[in-house]
């Protein structure tokens, strides 16, 4: 056992702590760090620093251009970008369809659409949830119809995360309904610009337009445009949702907000004395701090270890509750340091270009509204309950 | 002992949820939140008419109630309906402050409060006072013709944009945190030197940050005796706290019946979810919570009256459960019931927000329970 990294780890670390110093803009980090709302062009902008490193693609082998980085230099990158308040990668092109694409696609689909995901010029939405379809995806209802060489789809999704902005969206449709409802499912990329589709925004309880309703209206498909077997879509979905491990416990964002925690205890005071020397909050943010170490270690141990493939499902599952688990936990804490100063709620500021002085200290700004917001890490991905489930049926076998 | 409300107590509170069930839709309330006051001026009329104002005072400040069950038996009911008029700073704080220390000239306001046509806010937290009452910084000192003039920041101000009198603590003697030397200023709307940024929370009402400077008041200004309006601030704070307890468990009981409804009737893997047992039991938790609630408000209000360690222990007690009580049972309805909670459509996810907020207003759970400890070693 080695907890300490090794000299090129040492190296890699200087590199990423300069680029993130050379290439991250104050203007940009300063919106992370506040929680102000992201543009679409914040958001590809970043993707295209990263990209001209060579440094999008994390965990893609060489071939296809990615980074092919250790778990280690991915939890280093992730940690230092988080600490320097870059906005995180957009998941679904990347971290998402792609793994699904370099197992499942034909090698047409691999050239036409990896180049394009790395180069942001798709931006792609996941399809999977409808009203009816949350935890119980497989109950799915929207329907893919074979005609000629297209299929023909009709149907809702929902909870589509930042749809607003895509340009493709991979979806799980129906195309049989006999037997088992798993078996009846197929996964299929559809061009957010074809005739059908109608996209509605859903805003969330703190104000934000973040998801958005996707309905299809006799939307014609390429059947070209199909993953893999027709009917075997469960299986490639169930691949994406354990595939992504590297970044599910979100401890380097974990660890960014607690030290930001840490300065807000610092910064207020009770009778002079600093928040963070007041022994409530002190046990509170120890308690926190000890679980996010341990939480930290789980990963990289989990990361490293030679069978992680093969028990992913669990594995992720443990690792998703007690990420979100303690990530809930800081947002919790960052309200607690800020006091009265959590109720004041002036949109605008999150807003870009907003010139007006903020309410109570700076770092007061957008703490309340994180908090709402990031109520949704336990209940999307599978829901922490869900993943109880799959503790209690793969690991234990009741 | 008698856990039962009077008949006259029990026709009020009855009066109040019908009123609240039948005319007082969220929706509304989310738009008036949008507006520059923050609230419904139809509402509020009709808050006054029905006396929900005047059942906040004593028969001796021209009010029809004022005890301490009909304060927590309101707010309950302000709670499930979400309400967001000015009741707590208008009637209870402001209000209850004039009444407590007030001259006949100074207590003739009162009138006008509870007729629905006078707004107030007690502007006595600071930017860096977080929730200790004793925290004032702002200073009164002796002007023109007997007189004071006052400099100082007033922080989070509940209905400070709307107040047309803001009664305005601050330091005649003594430091930062002494008790002794903090005096109360009836401050008119449009004061010279006062200046108000009125904003909105994020639970959907309003408050305000106020700047005084140089503020010059005449010497009738001074509510109540110099340096020596402490303990009035300790106690009507202290109806304050035991006033939004109750709001919460009138916000819990909602969530809770939100909840208990979703689970009857989303259906997920063929059947009501419900069924699950993994939900049944924190449903169970979170049933057995508010009831411990519920039990704390009581017994702050039971013992409000007695002595002044009796009444803040339990007053601390009840507030420290509201916002554990709180926190678990706004963060279980979303959970349990997924993404629809998340959406501004969906109602509950406004409940939750205010119930999480009232743990920021007048002393969180550290808050209290620290002082629940300090209380303690006195009693
Ligand atoms: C902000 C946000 C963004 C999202 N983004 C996307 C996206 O981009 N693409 C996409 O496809 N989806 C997305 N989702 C959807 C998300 O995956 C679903 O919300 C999630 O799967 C839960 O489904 P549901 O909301 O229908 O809740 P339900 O499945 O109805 O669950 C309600 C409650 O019941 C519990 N429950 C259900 N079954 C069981 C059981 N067997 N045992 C115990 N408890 C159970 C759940 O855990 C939950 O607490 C997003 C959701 C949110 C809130």
């Amino acid at each position: 056992m080695d907890l300490s990294f090794s000299p090129e780890d040492l190296a890699f670390q200087a590199e990423v702590r300069d680029f993130l110093k050379k290439e991250l803009s104050p203007k940009l980090a300063d919106k992370v760090k506040h929680n102000k709302h992201l543009s679409k062009e914040d958001l590809t902008g970043w993707h295209a620093t990263l990209n001209k490193r060579g440094w999008l693609a994390q965990d893609w082998p060489k071939k296809y251009g990615g980074a092919e980085w250790t778990p280690v230099q991915q939890q280093i990158f992730n940690d230092e970008a988080a600490a320097a308040n870059a906005p995180r990668i957009i998941p679904f092109g990347l971290k998402m369809l792609a793994p699904v694409l370099m197992k499942f696609g034909t090698e047409e689909q691999k050239a036409h659409y990896l180049p394009r995901i790395l180069d942001g010029t798709d931006w792609w939405c996941q399809g999977y949830s409808e009203p009816g379809a949350g935890s119980d995806l497989a109950s799915l209802k929207t329907r893919a119809v074979r005609d000629g060489d297209h299929y023909v789809i009709n149907g809702q999704k929902t909870w589509t995360t930042l749809a607003q902005y895509a340009d493709w969206i991979f979806c799980l449709v129906r195309t049989s309904t006999e037997g088992k409802p798993q078996e009846g499912i197929s996964f299929i990329l559809v061009d957010m610009k074809s005739p059908g589709i109608t996209v509605r925004p859903i805003i969330l309880l703190e104000g934000t337009h973040e998801v958005n309703e996707v309905f299809f209206d006799n939307v014609r498909v390429p059947a070209e445009n199909m993953i893999g077997e027709e009917n075997k879509g469960w299986t490639y979905a169930k691949y994406l949702l354990t595939h992504e491990r590297t970044n599910i416990a979100g401890v380097d964002a974990s660890k960014a907000a607690l030290a930001e925690v840490k300065k807000i205890a610092a910064a207020e005071t009770v009778r002079g004395v600093p928040l963070a020397e007041d022994p409530y909050f002190a046990r509170r943010i120890a308690e926190v701090e000890m679980e996010l170490d341990a939480l930290s270690t789980t990963n990289l141990r989990v990361l490293s270890s030679p069978d992680a493939a093969s028990q992913a499902g669990p594995i992720s599952s443990m690792l998703k509750i007690k990420g979100t688990e303690i990530r809930q936990a800081i947002n919790d804490l960052s309200r607690r340091a800020i006091g009265p100063y959590a109720m004041p709620f002036v949109s605008e500021a999150l807003e870009e270009g907003y010139n007006g002085e903020p309410v109570g200290p700076d770092y007061a700004l957008g703490v309340a509204p994180d908090y709402f917001n990031n109520r949704k890490i336990t209940i999307f991905g599978g829901s922490n309950e869900i993943q109880r489930g799959i503790i209690s049926k793969m690991v234990m076998g009741l | 002992m008698d856990f039962s409300h009077s008949e006259e107590r029990q026709l009020f509170k009855d009066m109040a949820a019908r009123y609240i069930a039948d005319k007082y839709k969220l929706e509304a309330r989310n738009k008036a939140a949008e507006t520059e006051t923050g609230f419904s001026p139809d509402h509020w009329a009709q808050f006054a008419e029905l006396g929900l104002i005047g059942a906040l005072f004593t028969e001796e400040a021209g009010g029809f109630g004022g005890s301490p069950f009909d304060v927590t038996v309101l707010f309950e009911e302000l709670g499930r309906g979400l309400v967001n008029e000015p009741l707590l700073a208008t009637a209870v704080l402001g209000g209850g402050l004039i009444a407590d220390l007030g001259n006949d000239a100074q207590k003739a306001v009162l009138e006008e409060v509870i007729a629905g046509t006078h707004q107030l806010a007690f502007a006595h937290g600071e930017p860096k006072s977080r929730y200790d009452a004793s925290h004032v910084e702002t200073t009164a000192e002796s002007g023109p013709g007997n007189g004071y003039v006052l400099n100082g920041a007033k922080a989070v101000v509940l209905n400070g944009g709307n107040a047309d009198t803001l009664i305005v603590s601050a330091r005649t003697s003594g430091k930062t945190w002494d008790e002794d030397g903090i005096s109360l200023f009836l401050v008119p709307k449009g004061t010279a030197g006062v200046s108000v940024r009125s904003y909105p929370s994020i639970d959907g009402l309003h408050a305000a940050e106020v700047t005084l400077d140089k503020v010059e008041l005449p010497a009738d200004a001074l509510l109540g005796e110099a340096g020596k309006a402490y303990p009035a601030i300790e106690k009507v704070l202290a109806r304050g706290a035991m006033a939004l307890a109750s709001e919460a468990v009138g916000i819990m009981e909602v969530c809770r019946d939100m909840t208990i409804d979703y689970l009857k009737t989303r259906k997920q893997f063929g059947v009501e979810i419900g069924r699950f047992q993994a939900l049944q039991h924190r449903m169970a938790t979170v049933l057995l919570e508010i009831e411990q609630a519920r039990s704390a408000v009581i017994n702050a209000a039971g013992h409000f009256n007695e002595n002044r360690v009796a009444r803040e222990r339990a007053v601390s007690a009840a507030k420290t459960l509201a916002g554990k009580v709180g926190k678990l049972v706004a963060e279980e309805a979303i959970q349990m019931h997924g993404g629809i909670a998340m959406t501004w459509e969906y109602a509950v996810g406004h409940f939750a927000k205010r119930l999480i907020m009232i743990d920021h207003q007048l002393g969180d759970v550290d808050y209290h329970t620290a002082r629940y400890v300090a209380l303690s070693k006195a009693a």
